[in-house]
């Protein structure tokens, strides 16, 4: 995966402007920044759901602007993705989700299909949830079927919106250890992009953070953690006053609150 | 001059958006084939769109029957041809009231379930996700609703219909007193084949708009609670709107 200078503008607003980033074969890849920098839009624009008005986008070496829709959709068949809100299909139950993919690419028979499915499953400790249906499961479960059925093609390259969102601590323990076992025993490439510093810090390879449109930082994990740019150091300490704004631009809070009328 | 701007600004708006839903249906065409071959797809679709709609197609067919039956007789009565009752419920029932009402019906029902069911999958991710998983929603998700929909509106129609014939006849020679013998076979010398094929042509023309327009609308919502809301309600307006119209041009195409 290689962004270059990849700009991206929604109604004149520019959300990216000259971002790179490279995320390389079998490594963990994070991303990283405060809420609303564009992350999400960023693994819209490397799967290909929205293109960069300029700079280029590669994945597996092809230029994604190059590529017509059968050529994308046999480039997501070596990609899985993590949503961040789970999005299960919401007619099949948990078997059905995860089987899902098998279903629309393969020619295998029921039994390796039930076989490859608990298996998944079982490494998500939810085995024994396979019947039920997805307004069944808590948010954290969802997002375990999600997992489940995002490796259950075993791709080349995974990425991960906001995996740790919603997880009790034992599942985020168990999901961290999953995410490096396929990336250590599958050599699975990983992006994952969330704003859990501590979780990524324990797993990422290499890490970038955004903010602004731009990558402002990049590293491992350790060399943003000794950072003394101003800006990383308020991300990695979580400090509310520094170069990334807490409150949403607006007049002060007592001429506000005494000014009359509506805002 | 505002009012010139402003009716330029619909037919502008209108135009665009007959020219979106028309490239929305050839893409979904070109995957017809591909869903035709997996017709449990479809069956599941004919059932939810046509068999969840039978209990109020043929309520609503009964009662359609019974007061046809009623007014058909007392005005009948008047030159003393009660006789024909038969032929003419029959008559409004095959060639208008069925097509037009179960069309209708279908777009409140079906057509709105529809809608809000795409619409909620989009705001939900699951077509994205759908897309990410490399399988098109449009095949998976859309072709084969409309598909359902679209068989499903003739065999609605044609319930809609015998339901109806069968309430006119309850309240036509049952209880006022029509001769059994005069209401089937006026029906049966009357009623050609060629008003038979304009309610069949009525109700395939209407199942397709009404298709075309519940998917287009839940494909395209806007994914917000609000913006499902509002599809929904586009789906009833249009589809009502264009069933009227396109009902006045045919009658008068088959005249």
């Amino acid at each position: 995966m290689d962004v270059r200078d990849a700009c991206y503008s929604v109604r004149g607003r520019a959300i990216f402007s000259g971002l790179s980033l490279q995320a390389m074969k079998g490594q963990i890849t994070a991303v990283m920044g405060p809420s609303g920098t564009g992350k999400t839009t960023l693994l819209r624009l490397m799967t290909a759901q929205i293109y960069a008005d300029s700079g280029e986008v590669r994945v597996f070496g092809q230029n994604l602007a190059d590529l017509g829709s059968r050529q994308i959709f046999a480039l997501r068949k070596r990609m899985g993705m993590l949503f961040q809100n789970s999005a299960l299909l919401s007619d099949f139950d948990v078997f059905e989700n995860v089987a899902f993919p098998l279903r629309e690419h393969t020619d295998l028979t029921e039994a390796l299909i039930r076989s490859l499915v608990l298996t998944k499953l079982n490494a998500v400790g939810l085995r024994g949830a396979a019947q039920l249906m997805p307004e069944e499961l808590s948010g954290g479960m969802a997002r375990r079927v999600a997992l489940a059925r995002a490796v259950v093609m075993d791709p080349e390259l995974l990425i991960y919106d906001e995996p740790f969102v919603g997880l009790d601590p034992i599942a985020l323990g168990v999901i961290l250890r999953l995410i490096q076992q396929l990336n250590q025993a599958l050599g699975i490439t990983s992006i994952i992009v969330s704003h859990d510093v501590h979780e990524l810090s324990s797993i990422a390879h290499r890490t970038y953070l955004m903010a602004e449109g731009r990558i402002v930082a990049s590293g491992t994990p350790e060399d943003l953690a000794r950072s003394n740019e101003p800006i990383v150091h308020q991300f990695m300490s979580g400090d509310p006053d520094g170069p990334a704004p807490f409150h949403y631009p607006a007049p002060e809070l007592t001429t506000e609150l005494l000014a009359d009328g509506p805002p | 001059m505002n009012s010139a701007v402003v009716q330029d600004g619909f037919v502008l708006r209108s135009l665009g958006r007959i020219g979106r839903m028309t490239i929305f249906f050839l893409q979904m065409f070109l995957q017809c084939g591909r869903v035709l071959a997996r017709p449990g797809l479809v069956i599941n679709q004919i059932y939810n769109a046509g068999g969840r709609s039978l209990v109020i197609i043929m309520l609503s067919g009964l009662f359609t029957g019974m007061v046809l039956a009623l007014l058909g007789f007392n005005l009948l009565q008047r030159f003393g041809s009660e006789e024909a009752l038969g032929f003419a419920t029959a008559l409004a029932l095959v060639k208008e009231l069925g097509p037009v009402l179960t069309a209708l019906l279908f777009a409140g029902r079906a057509g709105t379930a529809l809608t809000s069911e795409i619409g909620l999958m989009r705001a939900t991710d699951q077509l994205t996700a759908m897309q990410m998983m490399a399988v098109d929603p449009l095949r998976f998700v859309v072709a084969p609703r409309f598909l359902g929909g679209l068989i499903s509106m003739p065999l609605l129609n044609a319930v809609y219909v015998v339901i109806g014939l069968f309430g006119a006849h309850l309240v036509g020679v049952r209880m006022m007193g029509v001769d059994n013998g005069s209401f089937w076979s006026q029906m049966q010398s009357s009623v050609s084949l060629h008003d038979v094929n304009e309610g069949i042509v009525k109700s395939l023309v209407f199942g397709f708009i009404c298709s075309l327009i519940a998917v287009y609308e839940g494909y395209h919502a806007e994914p917000t609670a609000e913006g499902v809301g509002l599809a929904t309600t586009r789906t009833v307006v249009a589809s009502s709107v264009l069933i009227l119209l396109l009902d006045y041009m045919l009658t008068a195409a088959f005249l």
